[in-house]
């Protein structure tokens, strides 16, 4: 074997370099200097996001367990864009005393689940997949527990922890099924077999239960609204975005390829979990008063429409759900960037609390707005286009009374999405969040978001190029 | 191969200690005992894995590597696990799951 052809893997070695960077930078620096592993690794990671836009080759490593195509690096790139911006409004809460001695920890750990789900979007058999999905949960549950003085934020690490290992428990338990059935853990000869076999329809239920939890799907949603409450804001930005972006990849390319012969059983399936979870998710977020309980049911209702997306099987679903993604992690994080920099100048946690707003801070309450606007699918933001290809590939495969139901979610969800905007621009508040200037690499992470909620939806490049690079990977 | 054993033999066995895992998952109380519950579903797991691979596909090695990458894995949910538990008491002074409820619907 040619070590050149390492090659291929180069995203997932950039991250392994800069970890240990990191790694070794904070045993290397005083107590005093500290602070300085932040620029460090914002500087470091930066540079590997723009190194990942590269075009290289792409091919197949390992006898066919690890798969790099375009559409693969291209889902890579989006990933490393969210955590970039996530390590942007990162940097004035590490900057905080309280945090002073766990800088290299927060950093490492957020790496090296990104590593996990680089792999795991690349696999190409159901053993990268698995190792890949739990390096990228496990050290999930130390970030949400980051906070160790806070009993909510410990009491978010065991719930992830617990209600990601029985999930991945289940979901093996089907793969050993698929395994018994088949033969064999590679995706590529598994789609020849996949037939209406029994044990293959367990195992694959058992699959979609426990990526279920991964994409927090109702009925598997209890975990997520108490560890985006619990874990630090930063963390459940990671969690909302770059977690859930990257296993609704996956889930869609396992879908795709392995059981696109029973396609037809399946559909139903998703068709039921996707009604379930966008109006339950939508339902709950209206009664919720904490922002970030807020967000997570309401990023449990996009979870839904991202199953729209799979329902329209094929090339135009997948280009639909990337393309979605791509918005989505602009969008959301704009919100958790508001939330953050509000969270760090006053923490003020509560719907309640940002009463007025708009007087003090009028370019967060805007960005605010924007962001809530984005993620309601209000036209001409990006937001828009991003439902609208999900609908369209949902109505493509003939679904229209599941449209009509995700269309009345959406108006839905512009209701909570306005008690917010309300809030901020038309409740009157005696003592409103005082003015405050929010740090330097926060405001570069929240001109980003609103630069790409605006320029993603217009440029219809961007759309055109994911539909060509799914066709190669499809076909 | 075990003589006058089948492979249906042990797919009961590890049938019923994967919905063991699961009841002691939802019943037990404890933290701990949740944990072992877990343990119990990844084993059965395990079991499932070797078994198939060695009367279906005697061949092949997939199944025991799988099941190798199982074990190792679990292990690291079961320390990162334990260490939570262990930040749980500190701040609760007990791990009975009734009393991790701060935050509920």
């Amino acid at each position: 074997m040619d070590l050149g052809q390492f090659i291929l893997m180069r995203q997932e070695l950039l991250l392994t370099f800069a970890a240990l960077v990191v790694l070794v930078a904070e045993v290397f620096t005083g107590e005093k200097n500290k602070s300085r592993i932040i620029n460090l690794t914002l500087c470091l990671f930066a540079l590997v996001t723009i190194i990942g836009f590269i075009p290289g080759e792409t091919g197949n490593l390992f006898g066919g367990s690890y798969q790099s195509s375009q559409l693969t690096v291209f889902m890579k790139n989006t990933l490393n864009l969210a955590v970039l911006i996530v390590f942007l409004q990162a940097e004035s809460w590490l900057r905080k005393p309280e945090n002073a001695d766990k800088i290299s920890e927060y950093f490492i750990l957020t790496l090296s689940t990104l590593i996990g789900m680089n792999f795991m979007i690349s696999a190409g058999d159901f053993l990268m997949f698995y190792i890949g999905l739990e390096t990228a949960t496990i050290p999930i549950a130390g970030l949400a527990a980051f906070d160790k003085i806070k009993s909510k934020s410990a009491e978010a690490g065991i719930k992830l922890i617990l209600s990601s290992a029985l999930s991945s428990g289940i979901l093996l338990f089907g793969l050993s099924m698929l395994y018994g059935a088949t033969g064999t853990i590679y995706f590529a000869d598994m789609t020849g077999l996949v037939t209406k076999d029994p044990m293959i329809l367990l195992g694959f239920i058992f699959f979609v239960s426990g990526m279920g939890f991964k994409i927090s799907l109702v009925p598997f949603h209890f975990w997520t609204a108490d560890v985006y409450e619990g874990a630090p804001i930063n963390v459940t930005s990671y969690l909302s975005v770059v977690s859930k972006g990257a296993a609704a990849f996956i889930f869609s390319i396992v879908l795709f390829t392995v059981f696109k012969n029973i396609v037809e059983l399946w559909k139903p399936m998703i068709y039921t979990l996707a009604i379930f979870t966008m109006t339950l998710g939508n339902l709950f977020a209206i009664r919720q008063d904490n922002i970030k309980r807020f967000l997570a049911f309401s990023s449990i209702a996009q979870a839904g429409f991202i199953l729209l997306g799979i329902l329209g099987a094929g090339e135009l679903g997948m280009t639909a759900i990337v393309y979605f993604v791509l918005v989505y992690v602009f969008t959301n994080l704009g919100a958790f960037g508001v939330v953050a920099a509000i969270h760090n100048a006053s923490g003020v946690e509560n719907i309640s609390g940002y009463n007025g707003l708009y007087q003090t801070n009028p370019k967060l309450g805007l960005l605010m707005t924007i962001s809530l606007f984005s993620l309601a699918g209000i036209p001409p933001i990006a937001g828009f286009f991003g439902k609208f290809f999900l609908f369209t590939a949902a109505a493509g495969s003939g679904y229209y009374i599941l449209v009509l139901i995700a269309v009345l979610n959406a108006t839905i969800s512009l209701y909570y999405y306005l008690l917010v905007i309300k809030a901020i621009f038309i409740e009157k508040n005696e003592q409103p969040i005082p003015t405050f200037r929010s740090s330097n690499a926060m405001r570069i992470a929240l001109v980003m978001c609103i630069t790409g909620v605006f320029v993603i939806g217009f440029a219809s490049g961007i759309f055109e190029y994911i539909r060509s690079i799914s066709k190669l990977f499809l076909n | 191969m075990i003589e006058g054993i089948g492979i249906e033999h042990f797919l009961v066995v590890s049938t019923l200690m994967f919905f063991t895992g699961i009841c002691g998952f939802i019943i037990r109380r404890n933290l701990i005992t949740m944990l072992m519950s877990i343990e119990l579903i990844l084993n059965s797991v395990n079991i499932n894995f070797l078994v198939f691979n060695r009367y279906l596909y005697p061949d092949q090695m997939q199944g025991h590597f799988f099941s190798l990458f199982i074990v190792g894995i679990a292990a690291a949910e079961a320390s990162v696990a334990i260490a939570l538990i262990i930040n749980i008491y500190r701040s609760l002074q007990n791990i009975d799951v009734e009393n991790v409820n701060e935050m509920k619907y």
